[in-house]
């Protein structure tokens, strides 16, 4: 039938169509992908950090570009579909021939593109806190790893300053960063003398909004002995825990809430009254005073404000997984620049030790081996303005230890990427 | 008259060039030709062709069920999901010791502190039990949902609604660290299939070749359903479901066979998916995903069996190019063309070429 | 050892000292600054010295370090001042004085805060207002220590009124409990076994880890047994609270789905963001609210539930008028052409406001709750959002009921084309039914900005439970609405307390999909003749 034939013939043609490639132009840029998702579930967190990488690129082309070449953005959008992380990176490394990625904000996004990374022998940098269990040779991890983060926070909820917590309730999202974030905790908080009855472990799915049950227990639990909530609720879902926290008179002082995944930006669309003297952990806080990051933030003021960004064009906010990327990015170009070649394995040899002065006030430094950067931690209040008041922070920065001493069998692991 | 003929003529010739296209010419196009050349087929055209296939399987069974047998699902994705989970516990212990823990279980276990397999991880390590699971458990569960479902007569909007439910409820499942599918994360991080190295060109090209083939041969199995008996009575449950009974059919045996039908495709489109796309997390359950599939079956055309293959190449082809070239418009362009497709084209792009063709031929009649 | 700790440590010393001699003094800056400046450890000391021979300026400056209106300046010696109307005075005289451009902010942290919370409360206890007392023996309960007796004995003796001196009395019995003296022990342990609030049982716990004499160990013993008796009330009552409230959130979500559905047919996955639309347009009004009219901000929700309905239904309007008056009859192609719709309106808020959540403030008559027993505080917000779900339901009842616009919408419903013969615009019904059913997604969306996150996929979150409740409640009959959102709210909550979030919601689904089986026109059936 003559329809049919036509219809295949579309069908063939449409496949034919896609089978050639397009030959790659010998462009005089460098090609710099950017992978974070612009719609979809993880659109709200990870919008902004494709604008940071722009931002990071124009400077550095200000200042002449790298090696001669101007950088050239990649950017494409994964729409918080996990195939299509895997998918776009391919895209990246094969089509557009980029010669670094700077993406991925969930563990799920980061897993599906490592199989992909490491075969192609590209180069990703991660910015955003994690689990940690993961070292590769082909990635820098720009966030904390758990004892860049969790572990001191849990220090001082136990200190005189935090609350003199005795009983502790870990509640996160049902996935694999509060689920690791949480063994590791039950561990050290072991090591620490206090009982399994004194630990209660709670998960939620992701997108839970109805926390009346869970708020009831923490509160029959708090009346054990003075209880702190260790919080991994993922994003959005923090908003409906805190209004339901406040509203059953569950204040900062009696039972303190630290959250691993609330920034400024997940701040920004909150009610903050109920939420004062509540904590957060991070290594980076826009409160904090210091030359570097009041430059951090003036270059980032006047860049939304350019560029006309949602939201930060009239209250500009900066976070710590925007330091990272910014950390990151100046990193990567400092290596090139040192390599004098963009060849990704001259690149990660470059890498080791590159240091750089950090908006969080410390001279942030990529450790030699294990691909991770020395962070400082600093513990913080929320105030009424969505802003944190940093009542705590460590000496100086600390070297991350991405495979926890806390889980059975890393005692083996080597502190550097295995050849695979 | 029922047509006898599986296929016209014209069309096998056409069913034949395209079996060469898929055996042949994609095979020597990837992996002899070199690349810079302008007939290389790029790696990344393999995947996404492969990936797309698969889809197209779906969409296929949802035009068996829904364009010939009216019954619209919304919840398709979970049988695709389950024969990719399938899949992904045998490749997942095709890891062996490889992963990041050097343990026999696979990593996510370890962190989870569990010290052995989980009931259902039993049949994983065979290839052959896999490939029965694959067929097995979709079947399985469609039948008994099916079975209930049909049974107490539900029909139309309230089906497709408990469909939906039925795929949330185990997308909320599998979400759960406990239930030992990985969870959020899901499987990912394969190295091999059957001991064969997973992630080499040759790989790759086998398992393009193999979804297509397998495309081209549900094709032919669906195409022999709906031009016998079994699909004439079909289409009349579809248009008239009461008549049919009083006509002495028992219409439950018919919708229930080719539910199960229709859901071990998807479970085998899944499980072909898996290995492709390296990843699979219950995301893929979603109630968004299974409306999808309904979508690729109406902008293609129902009840044309080629239509719904092409639509799933037209839309998931749109949308691998606007997430490049127009991130913020990719969403406006599907709304649109759900829209667009229900209110102005009922037969699809099939049904649009049609009747262009009707009216060439028309003029050039007159 | 830093130039600010030398200070306070040597402040303290002199303060210690000066203390033995005077009872009731002068704040003196050596103390204000003792308050104000140094470690955490050394201000909560001098704020136990202070609060024991305060006076009225102490009090002052104790609130006003609450209130965030001290600033420091550094340099050379640390100097205090207390910023009245924006200008700086000296916290002793109560003078203006000048003051340097750059002033610190005094930082306290949780524990700090919670010293000073409890020094005011102490002070309040000598208050004239009797509802200040009674509020300071509130915040006083489980927080007093040893330190504090003393001000306790003196407030329990003084105090006339015999409610607030009982109340008292159980403060100070807490406090009891780690006295040396067994017989004081003893009787403290006595009289908590009448208390009810979860914070006793926290002091009795801790106690029992430590307490040696047996007699006394008994009697704590029996009075955490009392406690807790009193407690599981509380709880049980929590929990119903609970469901309830689910059940009326899910109510409003689900009515405005029955209307459309149940009356006209239509299956309208937009339905999510039509609450979504609801509720962005509460956020705009609150935007204007903000701008134009500060003072009158607690009232903004007040005239943002009209706008919200109005939003939500001419949203609605448009649809049918455009897209869905093409495809009655074909439910299924209602269906995806709705979801496309769904799609775009999600990505159109994009657009227009972000992808970021927005934030949408409670006013402050919704913020909070009421204590009803020691430990069961229900929050106001959803106790407003109980009453509005069952306004809006009546409202509902009353229109499709008593009013013409009703009565003719049953009409179209029961036999479009009699209706029509009769002179019904059936049309135009048909735009108003839809209008009013998306006008209720809207109140809805209105309601869910007081309890969750407002943003472009709120409606996602919301639609299968609406689906869900629509199909179980039986098609055609709001009662069945009603009836299957209550039932839902409570036995996810009342699940939920036994297996956890996720499984509940499971087993919901579960348990609906089975009842369908049975029941496939759900719990009220439309009655009649159908073949089908």
């Amino acid at each position: 039938m003559k329809r049919r034939f036509t219809l295949k013939a579309l069908t063939a043609a449409l496949a034919l169509s896609s089978l050639t490639a397009v030959p790659a132009f010998a462009a005089d840029t460098i090609k710099v992908g950017v992978l974070h998702s612009l719609s979809g579930t993880m659109a709200i967190s990870e919008t902004v950090l494709k604008d940071t990488v722009l931002m990071a690129i124009d400077e550095i082309n200000a200042k002449g570009g790298l090696l001669g070449k101007k950088l050239e953005p990649v950017v494409v959008d994964p729409a918080s579909n996990w195939p299509l992380f895997a998918e776009k990176t391919k895209q990246l490394l094969t089509q557009d021939k980029v010669a670094v990625m700077f993406g991925c904000w969930t563990s799920v996004s980061r897993k599906s593109v490592l199989p992909v990374v490491e075969e192609l022998n590209g180069l990703l940098f991660y910015p955003v806190q994690y689990e940690g269990e993961e070292l590769s040779k082909n990635v820098f991890y720009t966030g904390a790893a758990p004892n860049q983060q969790a572990i001191p926070a849990v220090d001082y909820l136990m200190s005189k300053d935090g609350g003199a917590a005795k009983r502790w309730v870990l509640l996160g999202t049902d996935y694999v960063y509060p689920r690791t974030t949480n063994k590791i905790l039950r561990a050290y908080l072991k090591s620490k003398g206090v009982k399994d009855s004194d630990i209660d472990e709670k998960y939620t799915p992701f997108g839970h909004s109805d926390y009346q049950t869970i708020v009831a227990d923490i509160k029959k639990f708090s009346a054990g002995g003075k209880t702190a909530v260790v919080s991994t609720i993922n994003g959005d879902s923090n908003v409906p825990f805190y209004k339901e926290l406040g509203n059953a008179g569950l204040k900062a002082k009696d039972v303190p809430v630290v959250a691993f995944s609330v920034g400024e930006e997940e701040l920004r669309g909150v009610d903050t009254k109920p939420l004062v003297g509540h904590l957060a952990a991070w290594n980076y806080f826009q409160s904090i005073k210091n030359p570097t990051n009041d430059a951090f933030i003036k270059k980032w003021s006047a860049y939304a404000k350019a560029k006309g960004i949602a939201g930060h064009k009239d209250k500009p906010l900066t976070n710590d997984p925007m330091e990272a990327t910014y950390i990151g990015v100046n990193m990567w170009a400092q290596a090139v620049t040192k390599a004098k070649s963009t060849d990704v394995d001259k690149v990660i040899a470059a890498m080791a030790g590159q240091t750089f002065k950090a908006p969080s006030g410390i001279t942030s430094m990529m450790d030699p081996k294990n691909h991770h950067l020395h962070k400082s931690v600093f513990i913080g209040e929320i105030k009424a303005d969505g802003q944190f008041n940093v009542v705590w922070k460590t000496p100086g920065p600390v070297k991350a230890k991405p495979w926890s001493p806390y889980i059975a069998g890393n005692d083996v692991k080597p502190d550097e990427p295995v050849k695979k | 008259m029922i047509n006898k003929t599986l296929l016209s003529n014209k069309s096998w010739g056409v069913f034949f060039a395209a079996l060469i296209i898929l055996g042949v010419a994609a095979p020597v196009l990837n992996l002899l030709v070199p690349e810079g050349n302008l007939f290389h087929m790029s790696d990344f055209a393999v995947s996404l062709i492969g990936k797309i296939m698969c889809y197209a399987i779906c969409a296929l069974a949802m035009d068996l069920i829904w364009g010939y047998t009216g019954i619209l699902s919304l919840g398709h994705g979970v049988f695709f999901a389950l024969g990719g989970y399938m899949m992904g516990m045998y490749l997942m212990r095709q890891i062996g010791t490889d992963g990041n823990y050097k343990s026999n279980l696979p990593d996510f276990m370890v962190f989870l502190d569990w010290k052995t397999l989980p009931w259902h991880w039993v049949f994983s390590d065979s290839f052959v039990a896999t490939l029965i699971l694959i067929v097995a458990v979709p079947g399985l569960i469609a039948f008994v949902f099916g079975f209930f479902a049909f049974r107490s007569r539900i029909k139309g909007v309230y089906f497709s609604i408990i469909t939906q439910a039925m795929t949330f409820a185990a997308m909320l499942l599998f979400f759960r660290n406990e239930t030992g599918f990985g969870g959020n994360n899901g499987f990912t991080d394969f190295k091999r299939i059957a001991g064969i190295p997973i992630a080499t060109p040759s790989m790759r090209m086998t398992l393009f070749v193999l979804t297509g083939l397998t495309l081209l041969g549900f094709f032919l199995f669906a195409r022999w359903l709906v031009t016998s008996k079994y699909g004439r009575v079909l289409q009349a449950i579809r248009d008239a479901e009461t008549r049919v009974m009083f006509s002495g059919y028992n219409p439950i045996g018919y919708k229930l066979s080719i539910w199960v039908i229709s859901a071990v495709m998807c479970g085998i489109a899944g499980a072909l998916y898996v290995p492709q796309v390296g990843i699979i997390n219950p995301g893929e359950m979603s109630p968004a995903n299974s409306i999808e599939m309904a979508v690729w079956a109406a902008v293609g055309g129902r009840a044309t069996l080629i239509g719904p293959i092409v639509g799933a190449f037209i839309v998931n082809g749109a949308k691998s190019w606007l997430t490049v070239a127009a991130p913020e418009f990719w969403l406006y362009f599907l709304g649109a063309l759900f829209i667009g497709v229900t209110l102005f084209l009922p037969h699809g792009v099939v049904g649009l070429v049609k009747k262009i063709q009707t009216k060439m031929v028309n003029r050039s009649g007159t | 050892m830093t130039l600010k700790k030398f200070f306070a440590t040597g402040i303290l010393a002199v303060l210690a000292t000066a203390s033995f001699l005077t009872s009731s003094h002068a704040l003196t800056t050596a103390e204000a600054t003792a308050l104000a400046v140094g470690e955490t450890d050394s201000r909560v000391a001098a704020l136990s010295l202070a609060v024991q021979t305060a006076d009225a300026k102490t009090a002052a400056f104790i609130q006003a370090l609450a209130d965030d209106s001290i600033k420091v300046s550094q340099d050379p010696i640390p100097k205090v001042f207390l910023i009245k109307d924006g200008k700086p005075t000296d916290p002793i005289t109560g003078a203006e004085v000048a003051a340097p451009a750059s002033l610190d902010d005094v930082v306290n942290n949780n524990r700090m805060r919670g010293e000073i919370d409890n020094a005011l409360a102490a002070l309040k206890l000598f208050s004239k207002n009797e509802k200040d007392r009674r509020a300071a023996i509130k915040s006083l309960q489980g927080e007093a220590d040893e330190s504090k007796l003393g001000l306790i004995e003196k407030a329990y003796a003084a105090e006339t009124n015999a409610e607030i001196k009982a109340e008292i009395g159980m403060v100070r019995a807490v406090v009891l409990l780690s006295n040396s003296d067994a017989t004081k022990r003893l009787e403290a342990s006595q009289l908590l076994a009448s208390s009810n609030s979860p914070t006793t049982k926290t002091a009795i716990l801790e106690r029992l880890k430590t307490e040696s004499d047996e007699a006394v160990k008994a009697a704590l013993k029996s009075a955490l047994a009392a406690v807790e008796a009193g407690l599981v009330w509380g709880e049980r009552l929590a929990a119903i609270f609970s469901g309830i409230s689910l059940g009326s959130i899910l109510l409003l979500v689900a009515l405005g789905l029955a209307i459309t559905y149940g009356l006209m047919g239509v299956i309208n996955m937009a339905h999510g963001e039509l609450m979504m639309i609801g509720a962005y347009a509460t956020y705009v009004v609150q935007g204007v609210f903000q701008k134009y009219l500060p003072g009158a901000f607690d009232w903004y929700l007040l005239a943002a539930v009209p706008v919200s309905f109005l939003a939500a239904a001419l949203v609605g309007a448009a649809l049918e008028r455009s897209v869905i008056r093409f495809l009655y009859g074909r439910p299924l192609e209602t269906l995806l052409a709705t979801w496309g719709i769904s799609l775009m309106l999600m990505q159109l808020v994009r657009t227009i406001f972000g992808a970021q959540n927005v934030g949408v403030e409670n006013p402050s008559w919704m913020s909070g709750g009421i204590t009803l027993m020691g430990n069961l505080q229900l929050p106001w917000n959803r106790i407003i959002i109980i009453a509005f779900a069952a306004a809006v339901l009546l409202g509902m009842a009353f229109l499709i009921g008593k009013t013409r616009l009703g009565l003719f919408v049953r009409g179209v419903t029961q036999n479009r084309p009699i209706a029509a013969c009769m002179g019904v615009n059936t049309a135009r019904i048909d735009t108003y039914a839809f209008a009013l059913g998306s006008g209720i997604a809207g109140l809805a969306g209105c309601a869910l900005s007081q309890i969750g996150n407002v943003g472009p996929d709120l409606g996602q979150s919301y639609i299968v439970d609406a689906f869900m409740v629509v199909v179980l409640g039986g098609v055609g009959q709001l009662a069945g609405t009603v009836y299957a959102a209550l039932g839902l709210g409570i036995l996810g909550k009342f699940l939920e307390g036994f297996a956890g979030a996720v499984l509940a919601k499971i087993a919901v689904l579960v348990f609906i999909i089975v009842f369908i089986q049975k029941r496939p026109q759900g719990i009220f059936a439309m009655k009649g003749r159908s073949a089908e």
